[in-house]
C-alpha cells in the first residue's frame, strides 16, 4: 500500500525517496504498511478518507473567504460577558513571535524564561487589577475558572458540600457551575436577587443553615449592575465560608475591587483587555486568592528564585499540586493555562499600563450612560432596574423588541442582547462612539413597523 | 540502607508511632523521607482534629511528589510541630526526630495492625 | 543576543508620567463613576512608552525555544510544525469580530466550518458526533468522562464510578476522572509494555457492574499499539462500561486505524497535537470530544459557545492543507521517524522494550550508568546542542525514563543531528561525566533552584519588592 516508490512530495513531509530506502533499512522493514504489522487485520484502516482532497494555500484563502463572506461583522452593543474592546497593533505582532507562538510548556526552565518570564509579570498584574495577594498563571476561561473555584472552596473547607451562588450570576457561568457540582456531589443554592442586585439578608439565611463551603457573586452583575457588597466578606467568614468575586477584568482598573470586598478568590475573564470576540475563543481565565489559599490553588504558578550562576530566573514551582504529579489527588485536572493569552494581555495591560485601564474603561463607563440618557429621553425606554451600572445596562423597550432588533440588524448595528424576558441588554465599549450612539437614537423612528 | 529504629510501630505507607504512656507521635520514617526529596511543605492538621487509622490527615510535599499521610492510629491530634511550617527540611535531616503530630490514641488496639522494626525493614527490602 | 536592560521586569522599566497608548477622546460629557464605588488606589500597572514594551517582549522572546527553532522530541506532545496559512485564516476579520451570541442568520459561514470540521473529525475518527466545547486536552478528557457518567445516570445506573486505567497513564487521566467524582482502578502492563489482559479480566470479574469505563490511549504511552484491543473492549462492553480514547497518541493512527474501529465509544482529541494548532507557550489549545452515534446527548455544559473557535479554524485549515491523499502519510511517516531514532540509538540508551513502536518509544535511561549520569543531567545536556529535551520521567514504569517523539515534518538531516548528539551525550557520560551533571553550560540560564521557589514561593513583583525591601 505505501510502496516505497512512490514519492512523499508533499510540503509538510520531507521524506525523499532516498531518505525512505535509508531509513527503511536500518529500521529492518520493507515498507511503510510493514510498520503497522501488528494491527489486527480486520480493524486496520485502508483505503482514503472521505475528507476533501489537497488544497494549497490559494484555495485554502479561497475557502476561508467564501465561508467569511458569509458572516456579518456588527457594529456591537452586544456584551454578556464577551465584549468588543480595542486590540491594540502591538499585541498581535507581539504574540505572533514564533518562540512564543510556537513552544511547549516551560518545564525546562533553562530555555523557556521567556515564557515564566510574562507568566511572573502576568501574575503581578492580575494580582495588582484584583486587589489580591497571589494569581495563577490562567485558566481556560472566566466560566471553567469560577467552577475551578467552586471546587476550591469544597476542597478547602471542613467535610462542607453547599456553595451558595447568587441569582444575579451570569446564566453561562451558572450552567458551567451546575455541570460541575453534579458530578462532583456540590450542593448548589441559588441566593435570591431584589431589585436587581444580590439579596444579603437571603445569603445570610442561607449561611446560617451551616454546611457552607463558598459563596460566589458577580461585579458587575450579569445585567451590568454595580452591586454593593457590604456586609458579605463578614457573614461569609462568620460562617467559615470563601468569599468568591467573578469580575470583569477590564473593570477592575477603576471599580472597587474583590481584594477591597474581603474576597478569598476572584476570578473572571480577561477577554475584556483587548482580546477580540473571535466567535467564542480563546479567551483567558484569571485566578486570584489570598496568601493563605495558594496550595489550594489549582492551575500551574511561576516563581522567582536563583539558578546556579546566581542570575534571577523563573521556574514552574508548586507543582506537586499539579496532575503530572499529584495525579488523582490533583487540586483539579487542569494541564495547561491559556499561555499564549496570558502574555496577550500582560502585553495589553503593559501598553495601556496604570492610565490607559482607566482611560478606556472611562469611556466605556461613559458611552454607556450617555446611551442610557439618550434611549430613556426617547420615552421608549426603561431601565429595568434603578440601581447604578458600569458600561452594560437592561432596558425595557415599549414595542416589538424583536422587529427593533431586525431593524437595526438590517443596518449593520447588533444593538445588544435579547433576555428570554424580552428585555434588551445593552454594552458599550472605547470603540463606540457618540456618532454611533447618535446614529442609533435617530434611527429609532424608522424602527417599528418593519418587516 | 534506610534508618529503621527498634521499638516504633509502622505502617506500609511507611508512618511511624512512637507510643508514649496514652499518646502517639506520628510521623513519616527515613525511607520516605528519602523517596521524596528535599520536602519543601507540610500539610497538617489542627489541634483538636480526630484522626483515623487508615484515613487521611495532611500531606508531605516535595518538589517532585506529594505524598498523602495516612494515620496509622485513631484519636485526637493533641499537638502538631509547629517548627515544621518554617523548617519543613526538618523532616529530611531525621524524619523520626521530627514527629508532624501527636495523637492522644483512642484505641490502641490499632496498634496490632502495625509492622514492628524488623516486619518494616524486611517490608522495605521488597 | 540578548540586552540586559529589556530583560529586566517590564515594571523595572516603567516610569511614571509616560504612555504606550492613545484613545478617542471622551466627548460624551460629564459622567463620572461615584467615589463609593471606585477602587481606593489605582492598580500599580506599568507606564511605558510603546516601544520600550515592544522591545522587552522582544528581548523575552529570544530566551525562548519554539518548534520554528529547532527540534522538540518531546513524547507525548506532538511537537509537529504550525503552519502559517493557519495564522493566516485564524485572523481574518471576518471570523475575528463575531460576538459568539450574534443571531445565527449572521454567522452562517462560521457555523459552517464548524460542521466541516466536525465532518472531517468524524472520518478520521470513526466516531459520529463531536462536540468542540471543551478548551484542552484535559478538560476533553473531562468532558468525555462526563458524557460517560450522563449516560450511566441516564439509565439509573448509578453503581458505575470506577473507571480503569493502565498503570502507564497520563497524569490527567486520574485527575480528570476525580474532577469527575470517579475512582480509578489501575490495571498492570505485562512485561511487554501492553495492558495485561488476565489482570484485566481479574478486575472486570471483581468489579463489573462498577465500571464506568476503561479510559486508554492506543498507541500506549510506551508507544506500543494494544493488540489486544478488541478484546479489551469486548471485555469492558459485556460488563457494561464504555471505552473512553485518550486522543494524546492519535498521530500515528491517521492512515493506519481509527479509534471507532477499534471500539472506543468516546475519545477526546488534542488539536494542538495531531492537528498542529500552535501550542502557544502551554495553551490555547482545544480538546473537542467525540462519540458514537447516541451519546451526543450526553454532552455536558463545559463551556458556554462553541470552545476555542480561532484555534479550531487553524486545525480546519490544515485538514484542508493535507488532504485526503497525505493526512494517510501522517501516521507512517511518524513512526518510520520513530522506529529510526529507536534503532539507531538503542546500542548506548537502554530499550527496555526491544519492538516496533509507533510514532515514540521510551529509553530508561543511559545503557552504562556507571558513572551515576541520570536522565536528567542527559536532557539538560542536550539544551547545550540547541536540542529541546525529550519527555523525562514519564511514564512512570522505569526509573529513567526518556520519551522521544519526532514528528512526520522531522527530515533525516534533523533526526541525524540528534543521533549524533545524543551519542555524543553518552560518550561524554562515560568520559567527562561531571560536564554533563552540571549542564546546562550554553543556555540563557543554568539550572534553577526548584526547591527554594517551592519552599518559598514569591510569584509577583510585589512579593518580590516586599521581600528585598
Amino acid at each position: 500500500m505505501f510502496n516505497v516508490q512512490c514519492s512523499m512530495n508533499y510540503k509538510y513531509f520531507p521524506h525523499t525517496e532516498d531518505d525512505l530506502q535509508a531509513m527503511l533499512a536500518k529500521v529492518g522493514v520493507k515498507s511503510l504498511d510493514e510498520l503497522y504489522a501488528q494491527i489486527p487485520d480486520n480493524i486496520r484502516f485502508k483505503g482514503d478518507y472521505q475528507i476533501p482532497s489537497e488544497m494549497s494555500e490559494i484555495e485554502v484563502r479561497r475557502l476561508f473567504e467564501k465561508l467569511g463572506s458569509q458572516n456579518h461583522q456588527m457594529t456591537c452593543f452586544a456584551g454578556y460577558g464577551v465584549y468588543d474592546h480595542y486590540m491594540p497593533a502591538v499585541v498581535p505582532s507581539l504574540l505572533q513571535r514564533s518562540e512564543f507562538l510556537t513552544s511547549y510548556t516551560p518545564y525546562q526552565a533553562e530555555i523557556s524564561q521567556g515564557t515564566l518570564h510574562y507568566i511572573f509579570e502576568y501574575q503581578s498584574m492580575m494580582a495588582e487589577l484584583t486587589g489580591m495577594d497571589i494569581s495563577n498563571a490562567s485558566m481556560y476561561d472566566g466560566t471553567t475558572a469560577c467552577a475551578e473555584a467552586m471546587m476550591m472552596a469544597v476542597a478547602a473547607g471542613k467535610k462542607v458540600n453547599k456553595v451558595l451562588v447568587s441569582e444575579t450570576l451570569n446564566g453561562d457561568i451558572r450552567k458551567v457551575l451546575d455541570t460541575y457540582a453534579l458530578h462532583q456531589g456540590i450542593e448548589l443554592e441559588t441566593i435570591a436577587e431584589k431589585d436587581g442586585v444580590t439579596d444579603l439578608s437571603d445569603l445570610k439565611a442561607r449561611l446560617a443553615e451551616g454546611g457552607v463551603a463558598g459563596v460566589i457573586v458577580q461585579q458587575p452583575n450579569a445585567v451590568g449592575i454595580i452591586e454593593d457588597f457590604t456586609g458579605f466578606a463578614d457573614a461569609c467568614h462568620e460562617n467559615k465560608a470563601l468569599f468568591i468575586m467573578d469580575s470583569v477584568a477590564a473593570d477592575l482598573a477603576v471599580l472597587k475591587t474583590p481584594g477591597e470586598w474581603g474576597a478569598d478568590i476572584a476570578v473572571g475573564d480577561g477577554q475584556s483587555l483587548g482580546i477580540p470576540m473571535q466567535f467564542g475563543g480563546p479567551y483567558v481565565g484569571y485566578m486570584c486568592c489570598t496568601e493563605k489559599l495558594i496550595r489550594k490553588m489549582p492551575g500551574r504558578i511561576v516563581g522567582m528564585t536563583k539558578d546556579n550562576r546566581g542570575q534571577r530566573a523563573f521556574v514552574l514551582t508548586l507543582q506537586a499540586r499539579e496532575q503530572h504529579i499529584r495525579r488523582q489527588k490533583a487540586t483539579s485536572n487542569i494541564c495547561s493555562n491559556q499561555s499564549l493569552m496570558a502574555l496577550f494581555v500582560t502585553i495589553y495591560m503593559s501598553l495601556m499600563g496604570k492610565l490607559g485601564l482607566k482611560e478606556a474603561a472611562q469611556l466605556s463607563y461613559a458611552g454607556a450612560h450617555y446611551f442610557c440618557d439618550k434611549l430613556l429621553a426617547t420615552g421608549k425606554f426603561h431601565l429595568v432596574y434603578d440601581k447604578p451600572f458600569f458600561n452594560e445596562f437592561l432596558v425595557r423597550y415599549d414595542g416589538d423588541v424583536d422587529e427593533l432588533f431586525k431593524f437595526y440588524m438590517m443596518n449593520g448595528i447588533l444593538p445588544g442582547l435579547k433576555m428570554s424576558d424580552g428585555s434588551l441588554l445593552i454594552a458599550v465599549t472605547e470603540k463606540r462612539t457618540k456618532e454611533e450612539i447618535d446614529q442609533f437614537v435617530a434611527l429609532l423612528p424608522l424602527a417599528h413597523g418593519v418587516g | 540502607m534506610s534508618k529503621v529504629i527498634e521499638g516504633l510501630y509502622y505502617s506500609e505507607s511507611h508512618e511511624f508511632v512512637r507510643v508514649e504512656g496514652d499518646f502517639g507521635f506520628v510521623g513519616i520514617t527515613d525511607y520516605a523521607q528519602n523517596a521524596l526529596g528535599n520536602v519543601v511543605y507540610v500539610d497538617m492538621p489542627e489541634v483538636d482534629d480526630e484522626v483515623t487509622a487508615g484515613e487521611e490527615f495532611g500531606a508531605v510535599e516535595s518538589v517532585k511528589a506529594a505524598s498523602d499521610l495516612i494515620s496509622p492510629v485513631s484519636g485526637t491530634v493533641v499537638e502538631v510541630n509547629d517548627a515544621l511550617e518554617d523548617t519543613p527540611e526538618l523532616i529530611n535531616q531525621d524524619a523520626f526526630e521530627n514527629w508532624i503530630i501527636k495523637v492522644e490514641l483512642s484505641d490502641k488496639a490499632d496498634l496490632d495492625n502495625l509492622m514492628d522494626a524488623k516486619a518494616y525493614a524486611a517490608f522495605c527490602e521488597k | 543576543m540578548n540586552n540586559r536592560l529589556y530583560g529586566n521586569l517590564i515594571f523595572e522599566l516603567s516610569k511614571e508620567g509616560r504612555k504606550g497608548y492613545n484613545l478617542p477622546k471622551n466627548n460624551y460629557g460629564d459622567y463620572e463613576i461615584p467615589a463609593s464605588m471606585r477602587r481606593a488606589e489605582d492598580a500599580a500597572l506599568p507606564e511605558c512608552d510603546e516601544l520600550t514594551v515592544v522591545r522587552h517582549y522582544t528581548n523575552l522572546s529570544n530566551n525562548n525555544f519554539g518548534v520554528d527553532t529547532g527540534f522538540y522530541p518531546l513524547g507525548s506532545c506532538t511537537m509537529k510544525y504550525n503552519p502559517k496559512i493557519n495564522e493566516e485564516m485564524a485572523a481574518l476579520p471576518q471570523f475575528q469580530n463575531l460576538h459568539p451570541k450574534q443571531p445565527t442568520a449572521t454567522v452562517k459561514g462560521a457555523q459552517a466550518l464548524v460542521t466541516l470540521l466536525e465532518k472531517s473529525l468524524c472520518e478520521l475518527t470513526g466516531l459520529a458526533h463531536f462536540t468542540f466545547k471543551p478548551y484542552a486536552g484535559a478538560h476533553g478528557e473531562l468532558t468525555g468522562l462526563m458524557t460517560i457518567d450522563n449516560y450511566h445516570r441516564s439509565r439509573g445506573d448509578m453503581a458505575r464510578k470506577k473507571v480503569i486505567v493502565p498503570d502507564s497513564a497520563h497524569g490527567t487521566n486520574p485527575a480528570s476522572a476525580a474532577v469527575c467524582g470517579l475512582e480509578i482502578i489501575e490495571v498492570n502492563s505485562s512485561q511487554d509494555g501492553l495492558v495485561d489482559l488476565e489482570d484485566l479480566e481479574r478486575l472486570v470479574s471483581l468489579e463489573g457492574p462498577n465500571i464506568a469505563a476503561m479510559m486508554m490511549t492506543n498507541p500506549n504511552t510506551l508507544g506500543l499499539f494494544e493488540t489486544s484491543i478488541p478484546m479489551i473492549a469486548k471485555l469492558i462492553h459485556d460488563c457494561g462500561g464504555l471505552m473512553y480514547y485518550d486522543g494524546a497518541n492519535l498521530n500515528p493512527m491517521l492512515g493506519a486505524c481509527r479509534p471507532g474501529d477499534m471500539g472506543f465509544d468516546v475519545m477526546h482529541i488534542n488539536l494542538h497535537k495531531t492537528f498542529s494548532t500552535p501550542h502557544g507557550g502551554g495553551g490555547p489549545g482545544s480538546g473537542p470530544v467525540g462519540v458514537r452515534e447516541g451519546l451526543q446527548e450526553f454532552f455536558p455544559f463545559v463551556s458556554p459557545y462553541q470552545g476555542n473557535y480561532a484555534v479550531m479554524m487553524r486545525a480546519y485549515a490544515y485538514i484542508c492543507s493535507l488532504g485526503r491523499e497525505n493526512v494517510k502519510l501522517v501516521g507512517p511517516l511518524a513512526t518510520l521517524n520513530a522506529n529510526y531514532i529507536k534503532e539507531s540509538l538503542k546500542d548506548v540508551y537502554e530499550l527496555p522494550i526491544d519492538e516496533l513502536c509507533c510514532h515514540e518509544f521510551v529509553f530508561d535511561g543511559l545503557k552504562d550508568k556507571s558513572t551515576g549520569v541520570t536522565t536528567m543531567d542527559v536532557a539538560k545536556r542536550l539544551l547545550d546542542y540547541g536540542y529541546h529535551a525529550p519527555t523525562i520521567y514519564f511514564p512512570l514504569l522505569f526509573h529513567e525514563s526518556l520519551m522521544i517523539e519526532p514528528t512526520e515534518n522531522e527530515s533525516k538531516e534533523t533526526l541525524d543531528g540528534f543521533i549524533a548528539v545524543m551519542r555524543q551525550i553518552a560518550e561524554e557520560a562515560k568520559t567527562d561525566p561531571d560536564l554533563v551533571k552540571s549542564a546546562p553550560h550554553n543556555t540563557p540560564i543554568g539550572r534553577v533552584d526548584d526547591v527554594l521557589a517551592a519552599k518559598h514561593p514569591i510569584t509577583t513583583y510585589k512579593q518580590m519588592k516586599n521581600e528585598q525591601g
